[in-house]
């Protein structure tokens, strides 16, 4: 056992408004600049939709992530490091800009400047690329709120892998929204990537960073990660990302993407992690098995055994009386309600996800049910408006079993929680129906419900 | 790094050669590799890192907010560098509200969190711009007469001249100029004005001052110093929900949004929180896990349906409907089949339900009358003060009382002390049933649902329900109580009443019931049925802990006030209103100045004259954008098919007249003469300026201003605009202020009325004015519409670059704005602006101007005894009596040179009079004192001794100083006021923190809490959440309407008219039958028509935001229209394709956005998109494409006119008509792919 701490993140998708203030902050403060324009560390995705940039979850066609080969080694889908090597100078698994968008701006000018003339001045799109007129076409989230969706939905790669049909109908319509940022992944595949050795994994919290000093521009990491949260930077010909705010980390502010949600849905937090099985648990053979294999290679920070190992491996008291306080550990080990995203690309993501709880009792009660009987509650899980098969396509791989787990944990939670508002009354039966204890469930409601400052991060 | 631990190597990467590669890298470079040869640990190299640390690092962080069109009033931290604003975020220090609740932190949105980017944006205005036409103009004609106003007179007299630069409005040719130029031209204007034409000629328009006391306030100051017209925003805006005055004799007071958390059962009605209110959306989140079930009504699929339980889609503008036969099913459920004690005892004390209606009878039956007041009764008791406002119910034994509480005991001294809910022991019967054995009879009642008969479009689909009540005979009247109203409005049936019952809630022949609101909503009978008893349900078991939040999906319509009616009625008779985490919750628009007794003190100068020119903005607009000429719409089209044919021949228009000739609401200008020549042909004459209004109003040798809005003689001249976009946002018939208010091209498709339809109290001139504004002059910090129609812009600082205040309803904390830097380039702050206008102005005042007396016309206002001046609501023809049957007539001073000087300085009239909040005066003399100390004192002049208000830091000092919110010394004194008047304690509710005192210091440190004052109706007492009406519940206040209870039925002639006296549903407004108008769902050629809505958008905030360019990379860049994929196939539009959709009012391109989000026969496009980023020029009109406001005019309901009568009295923001734009419909087309901008 080799203990390193890991700097995650925890967000609770049944919480995201979709509002995207965390993407504006985080553009505000990291990448407003030239050669940056079309690049978010932070986005939000409507699901379903296509994502940003447009398609990337099909790895079929982007190639990015780790597959396992029959003799049960990890190897980069998009070829090996010597077969990256071979074609350094023309990498053919890049999104264009038509996959994430042509950046542009208006002439505002002429709003102020244009003179006497026939009509109302306008100010007109241009490209930022070219500095032509354009027709706005695309955008970093053209199809926000379900737009477009008869035109681009049902090229969401997550709806053509499943197999349930999921249709462009009013009285079916259904959406949620999905906050990404780099995953600071314990095995990523953008560092296993880089010919140049600039990125690499912080040792002391796990941020996964480009040296832009050693960073040569040969966009491999780009090609490698399979969640594409690596942008070129066209001005300087470097590769940036996500930094997980590390100057704020550094001096113990959370990140501006969690500091400014106002969902107040991301909790920010340390892990111990056995390093020396990350590649083995990466590298299981069933899918499935993957949630499992990467929740065993996270340490219990209260394990005594763990605690002196992490003393060896030389992690301060406080990082350990950290891990021990953190969020993190507590959703997704204890009361495992967290998921990680697309978890089949085997890089260990470090982001994780409790995925969204809606809307049940519509279902309950159009079957003629009591929607707030806590018994039929979970026995509509699986009626979800939200197809639970689209979100086991997205946090464990297809396997519908953890997400069924994690959503009836939730419903029992508001289940148990309307007891106590209403009547004042404690009905453990719901909580031992998921495996709890009202005292848990009461616990993880203070964290998820009242969910104050100092708690999130 | 333990580079001895060594296992044996299974899982890998990669091949073996890449392996091996890795295996020999790590004897060649330093660092540790792992055993799986995955990982490589090495020391040091992250010299890299500088970048992100030096990009993260900052000079300082200053507190600062956004301080209009939003009402959210969240902190925020502001970042500069090397004097330059990098970005900003959210402040997360809000005082907790507690242990068991989520935190306020971080308040924001994307849209506040883009704000920066307009501080050095190319859209920027940086200095200060005329239109060349003008500039040429102006100079030459200074050139000629060196006096400025002599100048500017001969260009606006000039009708050539004055025609040549209007024309060019909106079209470019705007040229850089100097601050001198532009004071001088605005303030010479304003002269010339007011020497001209009258003071009441000049109009200033600024929306929303709890976003920015001081910006708002400097502005408005000055133009009530002048005698100047303020107009109304929150009535204009359509946001102001009628029903609130009407319901609860309060503009809005609502819950702040952690109150959402208390709610056991909440409904999100044509409210999508997550958008419109996104830094409170996280407390219904986060409420879900406490066990709140939560229910969206929303015709499409919504951002917060991804929270709710259940869904409901009713069609636009049925809501009232659903409501209404929800209503249906508590009433039996918990009213008669059960009786809910908790619903029943609350009905009692805090509405009229109790009280009695005398039945009249018409046309040979009986319909609801007027409310049993104490002058009905026996003599003595009639002999009473204001016995005709003291309304009357019943006791346990059937004997009339007279119960504590009502309008007639508010203001009486003999009744002080009785102004209180108590009912002193009386249980009164909700029905006369409870009495025992008794009559009943039939009463006629209105519908407004059914198709109208072939042959009969003109008269609507009207009719009559008969339903039989329980009568006795009271005081020589037949009567029956409100409650048996109700019961009879929503069609609950008892054993042996007459009348046309429903067999049940699955019969839709009589309106009531759930199936009858499935025919005009489609929602499905047992949703309704269902969500119905699981909301009362709610209310019983936690104590009315049933929540409504309600919002501009259902405010905006014409019949909005009837729709809100319904849905009070749900709360009420539910016992929620007053409760914490229950009742209404209204949000669109509104706002708390939680100061305001300090903020109205200074903006509307009261210190100094009173009254202000306040007035209704809808109206002013309507006249004086010549949309009146357009409309015809005949009032008696509204009426009920019970009415007494009072609207008879009259249009909308004319019940406007009206109401201005009656002294209900305000209307400037007021007559067809300067107010300041009728003080001095009265001093001529020798009488005092009201009788001479009145004599000239009889002899007929004066008009009011409103019967010929078009003779030039009553035009609005000079318009000031400063943070606020009307022409690209708010301006409801767009197009007609830019024909006929401004005089430039326009794209109104409409005729004018034809000569059968014209408004008969008005004068028809047959040429329509054109350009009737003379000066248009905006303050902005960005180019806009508004900026780009007017004829002067001043460059305005932005709120990281001032000192401010903000405050709002959705929390309970004060908090200030401060400077990040200085105003850039020639920027100026709004107050620094009209200083020195207001400089300039009292220069010229001194040889144009001088000391002249102003003839103020004030409407009847509320929470005065003027609320008294129309017993029963009779509206009837009596001679004219200043303050009785029309305006008050009252001369103010009006001291032009020195204008400049008081408008820095406080005036007298504070500590003399003192400051009158909502019937409670406030004395502020220890406040004085302390101000002289912390403000300074003016050092010299005509004022030398006043508190100084020269900076705009001294003004929130002020504000701050004059209110019991952020003054505990006020708030008790307040209470202690209310206390004499109610006869209940209160005091206690302020007493904790009667030494407090925020100052501007405090709030600039943290957001601070407020104190509880009887300004507003709620209690933070305790650390509490603030909810409505809390006050009025716990401690017996009465609500300040006639009964001084929540009232379900007004008795007001108009009402009963317009056939609204009881909550109904009136479906949206049949366009076509009105106005020959498409008919929605129905196709032609490539023609699609449809309704048209404009709910408020995700990336802007009306159009503040929607030309930021983050907001616009994370949208489509440009205005779109959201349609069905089926509408969209109807016509062969595919997403992204242009199309122009157009009406009678105007022409709008736009891009499609074609999702199964919208149900088929509705768009959207989102409020509100401004023609200033990517709009070509339209197929149809050939001029730039419009905006969303270009589809829509301005139609008059006469119910929102009433005035003079308890609550239905007039007050500024509180009630007049709403600029409602929800029941427009449209025709879409695909249009040219190839469009041309220029």
């Amino acid at each position: 056992m080799k203990v390193m701490a890991q700097m995650s993140m925890v967000m609770n998708l049944d919480k995201c408004i979709g509002c995207h203030t965390c993407s504006v902050t985080c553009k505000q403060a990291w990448t407003n600049r030239t050669g940056m324009e079309y690049v978010w560390f932070n986005n939000v995705e409507t699901r379903p939709g296509v994502g940003y940039p447009r398609g990337y979850q099909d790895q079929e066609k982007w190639g990015g992530g780790w597959v396992r080969d029959k003799r049960g080694r990890l190897r980069l889908r998009s070829g090996s490091r010597l077969a990256k090597l071979a074609r350094i100078f023309s990498n053919p698994k890049l999104p264009g800009m038509d996959d994430y968008y042509e950046p542009w701006t208006y002439d505002y000018d002429m709003l102020v400047n244009a003179p006497s003339g026939q009509h109302t001045p306008v100010a007109r799109p241009k490209s930022l690329i070219t500095g032509k007129d354009m027709k706005i076409s695309w955008s970093a989230n053209w199809d926000d709120d379900l737009g477009g969706s008869v035109e681009t939905m049902q090229q969401d790669p997550i709806l053509r892998k499943m197999s349930e049909e999921v249709s462009a109908e009013f009285e079916k319509a259904f959406m949620f929204y999905l906050p990404r940022i780099c995953e600071h992944c314990l095995n990523p595949a953008c560092v296993a990537s880089c010919p140049s050795g600039a990125m690499y994994k912080r040792a002391e919290d796990g941020i996964v960073l480009v040296d832009q000093d050693a960073c040569r521009g040969w966009r491999m990491c780009v090609s490698g990660c399979p969640y594409k949260k690596v942008y070129f930077n066209h001005k300087t010909g470097k590769a940036e990302k996500c930094t997980l705010c590390y100057p704020r980390i550094e001096v113990g502010l959370p990140t501006v993407c969690s500091e400014t949600c106002v969902g107040r849905l991301r909790y920010l937090g340390l892990v111990l992690y056995d390093v020396d099985r990350v590649a083995e648990a990466a590298a299981v053979e069933d899918e499935h098995d993957l949630l499992d294999a990467q929740r065993s290679v996270i340490l219990d920070p209260h394990d005594p055994a763990v605690i002196e190992a992490a003393r060896r491996d030389g992690i301060p008291e406080d990082w350990i009386a950290s891990a021990q306080q953190s969020p993190i550990h507590r959703l997704i080990q204890e009361y495992r309600v967290a998921l990680p995203l697309h978890p089949e690309y085997r890089t260990m993501p470090m982001v994780w996800y409790i995925p969204p709880l809606s809307p049940v009792v519509d279902v309950v009660s159009g079957s003629g049910n009591d929607g707030e009987d806590a018994r039929t509650l979970f026995a509509a899980i699986d009626k979800l408006r939200i197809p639970i098969g689209y979100l086991a396509e997205l946090f464990t791989a297809g396997d519908v079993r953890p997400v069924d787990a994690a959503l009836r944990r939730l419903a029992a939670m508001r289940s148990y929680m309307r007891g106590v508002n209403l009547d004042d009354e404690r009905d453990d039966r719901i909580a031992e129906a998921v495996g709890m204890t009202g005292a848990e469930i009461e616990e993880m409601y203070r964290l998820l419900a009242i969910a104050k400052y100092e708690e999130r991060y | 790094m333990t580079p001895g631990i060594r296992t044996d190597v299974t899982p890998s990467t990669d091949g073996a050669l890449a392996e091996s590669l890795v295996g020999l890298g790590r004897y060649l470079r330093p660092g540790a590799v792992s055993a799986d040869l995955r990982s490589v640990f090495l020391q040091g190299g992250r010299a890299g890192d500088a970048f992100y640390r030096d990009r993260w690092s900052h000079d300082k962080v200053v507190r600062s907010t956004h301080g209009v069109n939003c009402t959210g009033s969240c902190s925020w931290k502001v970042y500069v560098k090397d004097g330059i604003i990098t970005w900003e975020a959210q402040q997360t220090d809000y005082p907790s509200i507690g242990p068991d609740s989520p935190e306020y932190e971080p308040r924001g949105c994307p849209r506040g969190a883009a704000f920066s980017w307009y501080t050095y944006s190319p859209t920027r205005v940086r200095y200060p711009y005329i239109r060349d036409a003008l500039a040429r103009l102006y100079r030459a004609a200074k050139a000629e007469h060196p006096d400025p106003v002599d100048a500017w007179a001969s260009i606006v007299e000039d009708p050539e001249k004055a025609r040549s630069y209007k024309r060019q409005r909106g079209k470019g040719g705007l040229i850089r100029t100097t601050w001198d130029e532009v004071l001088e031209i605005a303030a010479a204007a304003h002269v010339h004005t007011v020497k001209e034409y009258g003071p009441d000629r000049i109009a200033g328009f600024s929306p929303i001052p709890a976003m920015s006391m001081v910006s708002h306030g400097a502005g408005s100051r000055f133009l009530n110093l002048v005698g100047g017209t303020m107009l109304s925003f929150y009535d204009w805006y359509a946001d102001l929900p009628v029903a609130s005055p009407q319901v609860f004799g309060d503009q809005t007071d609502v819950p702040e949004s952690a109150d959402w958390w208390n709610a056991g059962y909440l409904i999100m009605w044509g409210s999508n929180v997550p958008v419109t209110r996104t830094p409170d959306a996280h407390f219904m989140t986060e409420a879900r896990y406490r066990g709140q079930k939560v229910v969206t009504v929303s015709p499409d699929y919504t951002d917060n349906t991804k929270f709710a339980d259940e869904w409901v889609a009713p069609h636009p503008g049925t809501d009232a409907a659903l409501a209404l036969a929800m209503g249906h099913v508590i009433l039996r459920e918990h009213f008669v089949q059960k009786r809910t004690a908790r619903f029943e005892d609350y009905l009692r004390r805090f509405t009229d339900a109790p009280y009695l209606v005398a039945l009249e009878e018409r046309d040979g039956g009986l319909v609801p009358g007027k409310f049993l007041t104490a002058s009905d009764l026996d003599p003595e008791t009639a002999a009473q003060a204001r016995a005709d406002f003291k309304p009357v119910l019943l006791d346990a034994e059937g004997s009339p009382v007279v119960p504590n509480g009502s309008l007639g005991h508010r203001f009486a001294a003999e009744d002080e002390g009785r102004w209180n809910l108590d009912l002193e022991g009386v249980e009164p019967p909700l029905s006369l049933r409870d009495l025992g054995s008794g009559d009943s009879a039939e009463v006629r009642l209105p519908r407004f649902d059914l198709d109208p008969e072939p042959g009969q479009e003109h008269a609507g689909g009207s009719g009559v329900v008969v339903r039989g009540v329980p009568v006795r005979t009271v005081a020589g009247k037949t009567v029956t109580t409100v409650f048996d109203l109700m019961l009879a409005q929503y069609g609950v049936g008892r054993e042996g009443l007459p009348g046309v019952w429903p067999t049940g809630y699955d019969d839709e022949s009589t309106p009531g019931t759930p199936a009858w609101q499935e025919m005009h909503t489609s929602v499905p009978a047992p949703q309704a049925i269902r969500i119905a008893r699981e909301f009362a349900d709610n209310a019983d078991r936690s104590g009315g802990r049933s929540m409504i939040l309600m919002g501009a999906g259902t405010n905006h319509w014409f019949h909005s006030d009837t729709i809100y009616r319904t849905f009070l009625a749900l709360t009420t008779m539910t016992g929620c209103q007053g409760v914490n985490g229950g009742g209404w919750a209204h949000y669109v628009g509104q706002e708390k100045v939680r100061p305001i007794t300090g903020y109205q003190q200074y903006a509307a100068a009261a210190d100094w004259g009173r009254p202000p020119r306040h007035t209704i903005g809808t109206a002013f607009f309507y006249l004086a954008t010549d949309q009146w000429r357009y409309d015809g719409l005949p009032a008696d089209q509204l009426s009920s098919p019970l009415g007494t044919g009072r609207f008879a021949d009259q249009t909308t228009a004319d019940c406007l007249v009206e109401s201005v000739q009656r002294g209900w609401m305000p209307s400037y200008p007021t007559f067809d003469r300067n107010p300041l020549d009728l003080c001095d042909e009265a001093e001529a004459a020798g009488k005092e300026p009201a009788q001479h209004v009145v004599d000239s109003l009889d002899d007929g040798s004066l008009h009011f201003a409103v019967e010929d809005p078009d003779d030039p003689a009553n035009f609005p001249r000079v318009m000031l605009i400063w943070r606020a976009n009307v022409l690209g946002s708010s301006g409801k018939g767009n197009e007609y202020f830019l024909k006929h208010l401004l005089g430039t091209d326009a794209s109104v498709r409409a005729s004018q009325a034809g000569p059968g339809s014209r408004p008969r109290s008005m004068t028809w001139r047959d040429q329509a004015p054109e350009g009737k504004l003379d000066l248009l002059v905006t303050a902005d910090f960005r180019m806009t519409s508004t900026t780009l129609f007017s004829d002067i812009v001043l460059p305005a600082a932005t709120w990281y670059e001032k000192h401010d205040l903000s405050s709002t309803d959705m929390h309970p904390f004060i908090h200030a704005f401060n400077p990040a830097i200085a105003p850039p380039w020639q920027t100026k702050t709004d107050f620094d602006t009209f200083g020195l206008l207001a400089e300039q102005f009292s220069r010229m005042a001194r040889t144009h101007l001088g000391v002249r007396r102003d003839l103020v016309a004030a409407p009847l206002q509320h929470d005065t005894p003027d609320a008294m001046a129309t017993p029963h609501g009779r509206v009837q023809d009596l001679p004219r009596t200043p303050g009785v049957t029309m305006p008050k007539l009252v001369v103010v001073e009006r001291d032009y040179p020195n204008l400049h000087e008081r408008w820095k300085a406080l005036g007298p009239l504070a500590e003399r009079l003192g400051m009158t909040t909502k019937g409670i005066t406030y004395h502020p003399e220890v406040e004085i004192a302390r101000l002289k100390r912390e403000n300074g004192v003016v050092a010299s002049g005509p004022y030398a001794g006043s508190v100084r208000l020269d900076s705009d830091r001294r003004v929130c000092e002020l504000i701050l100083a004059f209110s019991g919110t952020s003054n505990g010394r006020l708030a008790v004194q307040g209470f202690r006021q209310l206390e004499k008047h109610t006869g209940q304690e209160l005091a206690f509710l302020a007493e904790e923190h009667e030494g407090a005192h925020l100052s501007f210091q405090d709030v600039s440190v943290q957001p601070r809490s407020v104190i509880t004052s009887p300004e507003w109706s709620g209690s933070e007492h305790g650390g509490r959440r603030y909810t409505a009406f809390a006050i009025n519940v716990e401690h017996l206040k009465p609500w300040h309407t006639l009964t001084g209870r929540q009232h379900f039925y007004l008795d007001h002639d108009w009402m009963d008219e317009l056939g609204e006296a009881l909550p109904i549903y009136r479906p949206p407004l049949d366009m076509h039958r009105l106005f020959g108008d498409v008919v929605p769902g129905t196709t032609s050629a490539a023609e699609v028509h449809v309704r048209y809505l404009t709910p408020h958008s995700k990336w802007s905030i009306h159009s503040e935001y929607q030309d930021n360019l983050f907001m616009l990379s994370l949208s489509r860049g440009g205005p779109t229209i959201w349609m069905s994929p089926q509408d969209a196939a109807k016509i062969g539009v595919r997403d992204n394709d242009w199309i122009e959709s157009y009406n009678r009012n105007g022409v709008v391109v736009a891009r499609a956005n074609v999702s199964h989000r919208m149900p088929e026969g509705t768009v959207y496009m989102y409020h509100a998109k401004d023609r200033t980023v990517d709009v070509p020029l339209s197929e149809i009109s050939g001029q730039r494409g419009g905006i969303h406001n270009s589809l829509t005019r301005i139609l008059l309901k006469p119910s929102h006119l009433i005035g003079g009568y308890a609550q239905l009295s007039w007050a500024f923001n509180y009630l007049g008509p709403t600029g409602n734009q929800r029941d427009e419909v449209t025709t879409i087309r695909r249009r040219n792919q190839e469009v041309q901008y220029r």
